[in-house]
């Protein structure tokens, strides 16, 4: 059995996440990859697909769902271990830290699923920081909109050069010991009470 | 006594305890900086227990013994050095199940035995209906299989069994998926809430006075940190007093409701508190201790209830029966370390490890360490009795 000829099933509600995951697998030349997004009707999918490996992410509220059926039913012809190797507790720990979780078919050798675990684990990772920084990004234009907005009352209500009106944000963020994106806030809101034009 | 402990909760009623002991300072008075997190499934709880993420977790009684009996994946020794409450489950049912239950004389009183005839009677009619449960070791698979087998009900041949977590139960069960469950609160009120189920019977009226939840500990984490557990445990003992009180449902109801707890409306609460339960929408009745936190002993491990567990474990076949597995089951549950932290408390404590389970038909004075203790009533719908001493006989009578 080729490298390749291994059997992935990918079950993640994130369809982005999976995506990328679908990726590096395939670039490490797995080419029998499946992703799914929904559980419904999975049990009938698992036995259609008959996976070596299934991957999916540990927030998952069907988890024990899924666990129940590899225990139970004959959807899956094979027994399904968690993970590959219980001793290797490097490799469970990574993983449960990255939002992982793994199950493999018994009788799978450990060489074989190691690789397929390490790249899941570090493209969940990948992800993970993916999604913080866009995070980041989002909260910092939002917050560079609000300065902007809170220059311009300022300009406007005080006749303040825009310099000037940035300097007294920033001082007044300063004394306060808050970020100048709340003290923006507040000034925005502070004008939309005390009335029209100046607010929003 | 000044430790963090990190506990793992899943999002329901019986996980009050552990949420009151952080909220109103039992924890802290203690000196335990208790940590809750929410998680999606006992899956998530067992492995982050495993990795050491979590220190102790809300748990189903039967997870424990499971993981110590090696039938669960990548679990760690759990230890259960206290329970957390009994009671607080209930069975619903798809409404055309319960059209076609009231046909065959279901009751509207959660009589379990009316219902179960009355269910018996629909699948003779040529239904097999599908059951959800929350977990393959849960007391939720037993107590319901209990009823059904109990009723005639083959549970593996005459209904499919199937697993789905609790939040999402009432969805399934309007979406045509499943036709009943049984599942803790507030998952059965939200079918009722809902209008897409109606409540047929409740744990409570099966076994009363059962087990239910239970504080998982990492045995590793017990070991190394015994100070710490007996803080915890006498934090969550004053925690559980504080759930008790009727004067407090209402705050506890609304502390539970919060995004970061149950994360369902408190009026979907309150029935499991007061032990007023709407088998559907306009018809309460009272229902005798459908979830008590802590009188009669409800957070006591009593080893007779891991026996009882792990008979059931071996009549549904999820282990073999064996003098080791039951040794297992029965160490598991560490009445010595729930004894010995709460000591100094000045507490009433039962004298005794494990108890006949069912035999108390009355509510009970027993004998117990210090101030008076009241057990009971502990009866199971079919009079049976289960003498942990007799744990032989009690597996062959089924």
């Amino acid at each position: 059995m080729s490298a390749a000829a291994v059997k992935i099933l990918i079950i993640d509600e994130n369809r982005i996440r999976a995506a990328i995951i679908e990726e590096g697998l395939r670039e490490a030349g797995h080419a029998a990859v499946t992703v799914i997004h929904d559980v419904a009707g999975i049990a009938r999918r698992i036995a259609d697909e008959q996976p070596d490996v299934i991957v999916i992410d540990l927030e998952n509220p069907n988890r024990d769902m899924l666990e129940s059926m590899f225990q139970l039913t004959r959807a899956v012809k094979r027994p399904i271990a968690m993970f590959v190797d219980r001793s290797d507790s490097a490799s469970i720990e990574a993983a449960v830290e990255a939002g992982v979780s793994a199950y493999v078919v018994d009788g799978l050798r450990k060489e074989r699923v190691k690789p397929i675990l390490d790249m899941a684990i570090s493209r969940f990772n990948a992800f993970s920081r993916m999604a913080r920084e866009l995070d980041e990004a989002r909260t910092e234009l939002e917050s560079r909109k609000l300065i902007e907005k809170a220059k311009g009352i300022l300009m406007k209500s005080r006749g303040l050069s825009e310099e000037a009106a940035y300097a007294l944000l920033r001082r007044t963020a300063m004394n306060q010991n808050r970020k100048i994106a709340e003290i923006a806030q507040s000034l925005i809101t502070a004008a939309s009470l005390l009335g029209p034009g100046d607010g929003t | 006594m000044n430790a963090r402990v990190t506990a793992g909760f899943l999002p329901l009623l019986d996980s009050a305890i552990l949420v009151a002991a952080r909220q109103k300072g039992f924890a802290a008075d203690e000196g335990i900086d208790l940590a809750l997190v929410r998680e999606n499934s006992w899956a998530s709880i067992r492995d982050r227990l495993a990795v050491g993420h979590f220190d102790v977790a809300h748990m189903l009684a039967p997870m424990p013994i499971a993981h110590n009996l090696g039938l669960a994946p990548l679990a760690a020794r759990t230890i259960v050095p206290m329970a957390l409450g009994l009671g607080g489950n209930a069975v619903t049912v798809s409404l055309p199940l319960w059209d076609a239950m009231r046909a065959h004389g279901a009751t509207d009183d959660f009589d379990p035995a009316a219902t179960g005839a009355a269910l018996r009677a629909a699948i003779a009619e040529g239904q097999r209906p599908r059951f959800a449960v929350v977990h393959p070791h849960s007391g939720h698979n037993y107590e319901l299989r209990y009823w059904l087998a109990a009723c005639g009900i083959a549970p593996d041949a005459d209904v499919e069994i199937v697993v789905v977590p609790p939040p999402l139960m009432s969805d399934a069960l309007a979406a045509g998926r499943i036709d009943g469950y049984c599942v803790g609160e507030p998952w059965n009120t939200a079918a009722v809430a809902k209008g897409v189920g109606r409540i047929v019977t409740t744990k409570a009226a099966i076994w009363h006075s059962s087990p239910e939840k239970v504080l998982g500990v990492a045995a590793g984490w017990a070991e190394a940190n015994p100070d710490a557990l007996a803080a915890l445990l006498r934090a969550l003992y004053r925690a559980a007093v504080w759930c008790g009180e009727a004067g407090n449902r209402e705050e506890l109801a609304a502390m539970l409701a919060a995004p970061d707890h149950v994360g369902a409306p408190a009026e979907w609460l309150l029935p499991a508190l007061t032990g007023r339960i709407a088998a559907a929408a306009g018809e309460t009745a009272a229902v005798p201790d459908f979830f008590v936190p802590q009188a009669k002993a409800a957070t006591f491990p009593w080893k007779s209830h891991a026996l009882w567990f792990y008979s059931q474990m071996v009549r549904w076949g999820q282990v073999a029966a064996s003098a080791r597995n039951a040794s297992v089951a029965r160490e598991t549950y560490r009445p010595d370390l729930y004894r010995a932290a709460l000591k100094p408390l000045g507490v009433a404590l039962p004298g005794a490890n494990a108890k006949v389970e069912g035999a108390l038909t009355a509510a009970t004075p027993v004998g117990s360490a210090g101030a008076s203790l009241v057990l009971g009533p502990d009866g199971f719908f079919d009079g049976r009795i289960f003498d942990p001493e007799r744990l032989d006989q009690y597996l062959t009578s089924f």
